[in-house]
């Protein structure tokens, strides 16, 4: 039962703090909204026995890729949105979000909610430790896209750098 | 007791959020935010399924999908940045020509 009460509370504040995203009319309160946000996703990785996982959320993407936005907001010196949004295109928008949520509702209802099973428990995550089970997987069973992931970040690199250069 | 389905709705629910977004806002950078949202919420399925499942696959894809998002946020920002030297905004409004 504390379980639940813990659970309503973390998601009430992931899903205000999302809401505000959208909402907000500066972009730095939208940024700071979005670091609540992936703070209470990080609170949901730990409830789901995923300590490593929480810790890589908050490091990565409360850490490192928010710094990037906030940093970017900064840099080019955004006002707040002064120009109205469209009566319509706000109400079509918010028309296929509900949509949205049916559809993704509507597989919950129908779907039996089962895949390939695996061998890790609660006690075995206690026993091992989180971080060395993954990485044994990501190490042995996943080494290739671990190196495309390698190539990809390469790219992304170079990618910046020729689009934010002025002149090379 | 908790159970999987809390987790499913919760990520649908962000998900539609930032779908949302996504139409509404104008702002680039906005845009931007709500697609991390997105992702996140795709993030909280895979280590829902993962820990329900006991099958630990699920969260090494979210290292890729953490990954694709940090180089997504470096090359988006960047062609963001570039974009603003060009008109001074970055409202999706005044990106609708190909040519400068």
């Amino acid at each position: 039962m504390p379980e639940i009460l813990f659970f309503s509370l973390v998601a009430g504040v992931a899903i205000i703090s999302s809401i505000l995203v959208v909402a907000m009319r500066n972009p730095i309160n939208c940024a700071l909204s979005l670091i609540m946000t992936f703070f209470c996703m990080a609170t949901l990785y730990v409830m789901l026995d995923a300590p490593f996982m929480a810790a890589t959320q908050v490091i990565v993407y409360a850490g490192a890729i928010m710094v990037l936005i906030v940093f970017v907001i900064m840099l080019l010196n955004m006002r707040t949105e002064t120009s109205k949004n469209y009566v319509h295109g706000v109400l079509v928008s918010c028309i296929v979000a509900v949509l949205t949520l049916f559809v993704i509702s509507g597989f919950l209802a129908k779907s039996p909610l089962t895949g390939a099973t695996g061998n890790m428990t609660p006690e075995l995550i206690t026993k091992v430790g989180h971080t060395e089970l993954i990485g044994q997987a990501m190490f042995t069973k996943f080494l290739l896209p671990f190196e495309v992931t390698s190539i990809l970040l390469l790219v992304a690199i170079v990618g910046s750098v020729i689009l934010a250069k002025r002149k090379l | 007791m908790l159970s999987l389905h809390h987790y499913l709705i919760l990520s649908g629910i962000l998900f539609s959020i930032g779908a949302l977004g996504v139409l509404i806002r104008r702002n680039a950078i906005v845009i931007f935010m709500c697609v991390e949202l997105m992702l996140n919420a795709v993030n909280l399925t895979f280590i829902a399924f993962s820990r329900y499942l006991g099958n630990i696959d699920g969260q090494i894809f979210v290292f890729f999908v953490m990954t694709v998002a940090a180089a997504e946020a470096a090359v988006g920002l960047a062609l963001m940045i570039a974009f603003y030297k060009n008109r001074e905004s970055i409202d999706v409004e005044d990106i609708n020509l190909m040519k400068l």
